[in-house]
């Protein structure tokens, strides 16, 4: 079923100058998939969404988007697809549901189609109170909903989302969480790129983590989290200056120990027993803390703490 | 229209915002108009006739009055496609998101270049009439003044779109003014070509300006000759070319 292929990348490789963006990465998703590039800041993650949205080309290797060579059919493969850049590049001269209706024309959607269309994404983005608005007084969040509102009004097939809830608070995060998911619902085929990792671990239902152009992991969240990481986490707290003083009493509790600036973490099956083995190893914590392995720990984990900017 | 494929919709996103900021229209339509009543008029007092390049002694007014004409189509499209298209290149970033589209680089030249020529035309059609009643057109083939305005808009237009893709600050655009503003006050547009020095007389051939003046001041004063079909592909080209450059180059720029 070649059909359900909706994005097959072989060897795909993107450099600027003698800098290696994207190095040599493979990658498939299938219609229906929820699927994520995780990795942290310069991994690769945007310039390999720029490449399957059809507006970067391809350096080497192979790469089909609806069985189509982006080189060859970039107009008839961007027709299919919905582009949720990370900047919302929002036309503030227009009103919210001008840049909703001059969008939707570059599709070949008539007036009257793309007033209907405008009118239920309006809905669905939750934007319909502020249609006759001008865009640039909006919230982060009500821009970011019109962004995605504006990338669906060709009905994609396929959907591209680069960062999409970056820079948002909590609140607006968990209302667009809620849209990415009925839409995932509804059937929409979703590609997104993130550094959290709880939306990633709320919307994927595969992922990739990339580190420097490759790819270092692929699996689903809960997979990822059983191959790299353990079931659960401690974390340890001390007042001192040093946490590396106490490496020495908690070594052999858990199935392997972090020592970080400010905390000491203990990666077990079982985190009670290891809290227990703690409070018995003599040392005097803080605060001792219990939690479930999440896809951060996986995260670090594969692409170290140093920070990447 | 359709020719012009999805280009219409780079217009149509320029015709929906500009229902808002029509007031900016009025300034591109008096700048002429002004001149062509302080140095035409006023200064057609002191100076009252000339005698053109072809050799008709006319009213200095009416000497003047089809340079504004075709000064007022430059000016119309420089105006949208340095600031408007800078703008919208560098910092909006409306062209990326129009290429997340099926449109190309090519429709977005096409698009502004011909939304910048229809703002030039609406102001040289607007011009059109007031030197109409004030009496400076003097022949029928001045109905082809306006199509003649719009070739000179095109002409601006492509080559204006084109420089604007190599601009990176603001600043920059004085050197776009430097050139336009002599253009405007030497290209035979206040005193006939024979008035230049021999050798000064080919730089002014050799601009664009020029050439509109000629095309518009033939129409006009119903002084039409071949010279005028030269004068018409040399502007052709120009537009053609700068269209093609400044597609090439937002391709460059955006699809990296």
């Amino acid at each position: 079923m070649t059909d359900d292929v909706l994005l097959s990348a072989k060897g795909l490789t993107k450099t600027f100058g003698d800098f290696t963006a994207v190095d040599g990465i493979d990658v498939e998703v299938r219609r229906g998939e929820s699927f994520g590039f995780l990795g942290p800041n310069g991994a690769g993650k945007s310039s390999t969404m720029r490449m399957v949205a059809a507006v970067s080309p391809v350096t080497s290797g192979e790469l089909r988007i609806f069985g189509q060579d982006p080189a060859t059919h970039g107009p008839a493969i961007r027709a299919r697809l919905g582009n949720c850049p990370q900047q919302d590049r929002l036309d503030e001269e227009l009103s919210v549901e001008e840049n909703l209706w001059v969008y939707g024309r570059f599709f070949g959607l008539t007036r009257a189609e793309v007033r209907a269309r405008a009118d239920e994404l309006l809905d669905f983005a939750q934007l319909t109170e502020r249609r006759k608005d001008k865009v640039e007084p909006l919230s982060g969040g009500m821009k970011r909903r019109l962004v995605i509102a504006r990338s669906l009004i060709n009905n994609p097939e396929l959907l591209l989302l680069d960062e999409p809830t970056t820079g948002l608070d909590p609140q607006a995060r968990h209302v667009l969480w809620d849209r990415l998911f009925r839409l995932k619902r509804q059937g929409v085929t979703l590609i997104l790129t993130t550094h959290y990792m709880d939306e990633a671990e709320q919307l994927c239902d595969r992922l990739v983590v990339m580190d420097h152009g490759r790819i270092v992991a692929e699996g689903s969240p809960r997979a990822l989290i059983q191959e790299h990481s353990t079931r659960e986490v401690v974390e340890v707290r001390y007042d001192v200056d040093d946490h590396g003083v106490h490496a020495g009493p908690l070594e052999g509790i858990g199935d392997r120990l972090e020592i970080l600036p400010d905390r000491v973490l203990i990666y077990a099956d079982d985190g009670d027993a290891a809290a227990g083995a703690v409070a018995r190893s003599g040392t005097e914590p803080l605060s001792t803390l219990v939690r479930r392995s999440t896809l951060e720990d996986v995260f670090l984990h594969l692409t170290g703490r140093t920070l990447v900017d | 229209m359709l020719a012009l494929g999805l280009a219409r919709f780079v217009i149509l996103r320029n015709v929906t915002s500009f229902r808002r900021g029509w007031p900016v229209f009025l300034s591109g339509f008096f700048e002429p108009v002004f001149y062509l009543f302080s140095i035409g008029v006023g200064l057609g007092a002191l100076v009252k006739t000339v005698t053109t390049d072809s050799g008709a002694v006319v009213g200095y007014a009416d000497f003047v009055a089809p340079a504004m004409l075709a000064s007022a189509a430059m000016n119309g499209a420089i105006m949208d496609v340095t600031f408007n298209v800078f703008h919208k290149l560098r910092f909006a970033k409306l062209y990326d998101t129009m290429l997340a589209t099926p449109a190309a680089p090519k429709d977005i030249a096409v698009g502004e270049v011909t939304w910048a020529l229809i703002r030039g035309g609406i102001y040289s059609a607007g011009f059109l009439v007031v030197a109409l009643f004030m009496g400076f057109v003097h022949s029928w083939w001045a109905v082809l003044a306006l199509p003649a305005a719009l070739v000179i808009g095109a002409a601006f237009a492509g080559v204006g779109m084109w420089a604007t893709t190599y601009m990176t600050t603001w600043q920059q655009f004085e050197i776009i003014f430097l050139i336009v503003q002599p253009m405007f006050l030497f290209s035979a547009t206040f005193f006939p070509l024979s008035s230049y020095p021999e050798a000064l007389q080919w730089v002014v051939r050799a601009t664009p300006l020029y050439h509109g003046v000629v095309l518009e001041r033939g129409l006009m004063l119903g002084d039409v000759g071949s010279g005028l079909v030269g004068s018409l592909a040399y502007l052709l080209v120009l537009g053609g070319v700068g269209m093609w450059g400044a597609g090439r180059r937002i391709e460059r720029l955006l699809l990296t």
